[in-house]
């Protein structure tokens, strides 16, 4: 099958400037391709760059370096006008339902702000098109007029998602959108988002750290340490044979639910902590931490290659050349 | 199994005052800890299970919560219940310790961390300053941090959250503790620093032989180290059995629910995820039948008028749920798929 590219993320980096000297590189030179329709897993331990990589491919931040093309159009340093257009294709869940919506708007106009924005629709199209995405969503049609602080977490991410539909956006990236949930709502909301991929054609970029349902909802996945994108491959692959080091350790440390099973199950157990991004040395990122560090990795960088078909690792131990 | 039991806890009430009413947080509920045992308290946010275990220690402001007249906390034959604050203090720290949530937020960032080690241990163990900062240096370099005579020097802010955990459990068990309340102590952690974490507070576990009572909501956690598993919901016990038995005997539909709502990664992708429909009730007006008869898909009609009663299924092992009553029609949870469950 031959799938369509519709994001190419090329060399993309952002980096923070913080002081005179210091430079935060929270996205360092990545590159990945999203295809329309599937969803791209991003995962990755906290402050390992992966919401600034969706936030930079939206458009929100500005690149350093690197390109975002759009169906073939860059995102960044585009005119204002180019810009406004990318964000009725282009929109993005927040992590924090409590956060995210304004407390003194009602829900009807937090999901049609989009709506007027583009000059969509008005007058009574407009309160139809509210009902119509209420019921998309699961909520009642009568919760246009109400208070964002008067629903629970899960109904504010239902919120949330109504307000990025509001546009008929073709693509979504979906920032950790059930980590603030409890279980049981986890469950609800990652349906929705499932069932409405398939009725509406949509393409997701899912970043979360939480691997078992990132491999639940997603057709491939990318693993992000200290900036970089350590391995990409399909969700299957990745999971069942993981090649990168660091890959590896991950997923041995997810606790699953299952006693007899996860108290035999071998553990990886990274020594140390994740080095800070502020304090960049030479080599492989994760060469502080790695079981199997070679000399080759505290010196030279490794570049994400494919190994496999579709199977890509940044790693020495795969490449010898 | 050893039955000594360290703490028994009866008919815990805990209530909130609020401008909008009575919150009823913890509806009457019994449990025990043995000695030298992992239980684990299981629930979703708002079920009780924080406000359970600082109930224990006494630490909730009071007003506005008020722990009821008939409760007793029993450790060492002595109701916890009955003691005046001065008694209270000798008891925190020294016999019952706790680890919360957060590491950012429960150290003190203007002292430094050898002196927040060592303040336990010159309070409860009467020892000079300068003998309860070497013990301190033994605590840090027992709970793994490198480099201690340096560290004991260093404020909470040069630490990272992993390594202010660990400080944490030091200071919890500076004083060698028989129960040791641990409330989502990994929640705010990477999984890599979460997997480290576990493994030291089960090896010192074994190591000092302290009971501890681990709060969460990461059924992955108690899998990997609970003993006994008690489930809450709307602040009362549904079910408590060995760790085994509620993963893979579960009884109670809540259990179900919980237990299927979250993937694994042996599940098939982009499958639909079991659901459990609406909210948890309004502990302000709590149900008078069954608090889970609203959402509970295999409801009766009794469900929603009389609260059951504790069913034993065996000798560890209850839960509280009409549909083990002997007139009730047979269901089973046919949806479990547990790959170790296979086996039993």
């Amino acid at each position: 099958m031959l799938k369509e590219k519709l994001i190419v993320v090329d060399s993309l980096s952002k980096h923070f400037k913080l002081g005179k000297h210091t430079t935060l590189k929270a996205v360092d030179d990545v590159s990945f391709d999203i295809y329309k329709g599937e969803t791209l897993g991003l995962v990755g331990e906290s402050g390992c760059g992966k919401t600034t990589c969706g936030r930079t491919i939206m458009g929100l931040y500005q690149a350093s370096a690197g390109n975002v093309t759009y169906q073939g159009k860059g995102v960044h340093n585009v005119s204002s006008k180019e810009k406004l257009a990318l964000t009725k294709k282009m929109q993005i869940i927040f992590q924090d339902p409590y956060a995210a919506l304004n407390p003194r708007m009602t829900v009807g106009d937090i999901i049609c702000e989009g709506i007027d924005i583009h000059k969509m629709y008005t007058g009574e199209k407009r309160a139809q098109r509210t009902r119509q995405l209420l019921d998309l969503v699961g909520l009642n049609r009568e919760h246009a007029s109400r208070f964002p602080h008067e629903f629970s977490g899960g109904q504010r991410q239902r919120i949330g998602i109504a307000r990025a539909l509001a546009v008929e956006p073709e693509f979504i990236v979906c920032d950790e959108p059930i980590s603030a949930l409890d279980v049981s709502i986890q469950a609800q909301v990652v349906n929705l988002m499932i069932s409405l991929q398939k009725e509406l054609q949509l393409t997701y970029l899912f970043i979360a750290h939480d691997l078992s349902m990132v491999k639940h909802i997603s057709d491939r996945v990318g693993v992000m340490y200290l900036g970089n994108m350590v391995e990409l491959t399909t969700s299957d692959n990745l999971f069942s044979s993981p090649l990168h080091p660091y890959t590896q350790a991950l997923l041995s440390a997810i606790p699953e639910p299952d006693p007899i099973y996860s108290r035999q199950k071998a553990h990886i157990l990274l020594e140390g902590e994740i080095p800070s991004p502020l304090d960049v040395r030479s080599g492989c990122s994760f060469a502080s931490r790695c079981p199997k560090v070679i000399s080759q990795c505290h010196v030279l960088k490794p570049a994400l290659q494919p190994v496999r078909n579709g199977h890509f690792v940044a790693c020495h131990l795969y490449h010898h050349d | 199994m050893n039955d000594n039991k360290v703490l028994e806890v009866k008919n815990l009430r805990v209530t909130f005052k609020t401008y909008a009413g009575l919150v009823q947080a913890v509806r009457g509920i019994d449990f025990h800890l043995n000695a030298g045992e992992t239980l684990a308290i299981v629930g979703e946010s708002g079920c009780g299970k924080t406000v359970t275990s600082k109930a224990i220690l006494r630490i909730l402001p009071s007003p506005p919560s008020e722990i009821s007249k008939d409760t007793q906390i029993l450790v060492d034959g002595v109701d916890l219940t009955n003691l005046s604050d001065r008694e209270m203090i000798k008891i925190r720290g020294s016999k019952i310790s706790m680890i919360f949530q957060d590491p950012m937020t429960s150290l003190n960032p203007t002292m430094k961390i050898g002196l927040q080690i060592a303040e336990s241990i010159v309070i409860h163990q009467k020892k000079s300053k300068a003998e309860a900062l070497l013990m301190a240096r033994d605590l840090i370099e027992m709970v793994g941090i490198p480099n201690a005579d340096a560290r004991l020097k260093q404020y909470p802010h040069e630490f990272s959250g992993g390594m202010r955990q660990r400080v944490m459990i030091a200071i919890a068990l500076a004083c060698n503790p028989k129960i040791l309340i641990a409330d989502e102590p990994t929640t705010a952690l990477d999984v890599t620093i979460q997997a480290q974490i576990m493994k030291l507070m089960k090896a010192l576990q074994k190591k000092l032989s302290t009971a501890i009572i681990l709060v969460t909501h990461d059924l992955g956690v108690v899998a990997e180290v609970a003993d006994r598993i008690q489930v809450m919901y709307a602040g009362v016990i549904v079910e408590t059995g060995l760790c085994e038995d509620i993963f893979y005997r579960p009884k109670h539909p809540y259990t179900w629910a919980l237990l299927n709502s979250v993937p694994r990664l042996s599940t098939d992708n982009k499958a639909q995820l079991y659901a459990l429909a609406g909210t948890p009730p309004d502990l302000l007006n709590p149900p008078t039948g069954c608090a889970f008869a609203a959402r509970c898909e295999y409801c009766m009609q009794i469900c929603r008028v009389q609260a059951p009663e504790h069913a034993q299924v065996t000798e560890h092992h209850r839960a509280s749920c009409w549909l083990l009553h002997a007139d009730a029609p047979p269901i089973t949870n046919s949806s479990v798929h547990v790959k170790g469950g296979a086996t039993c």
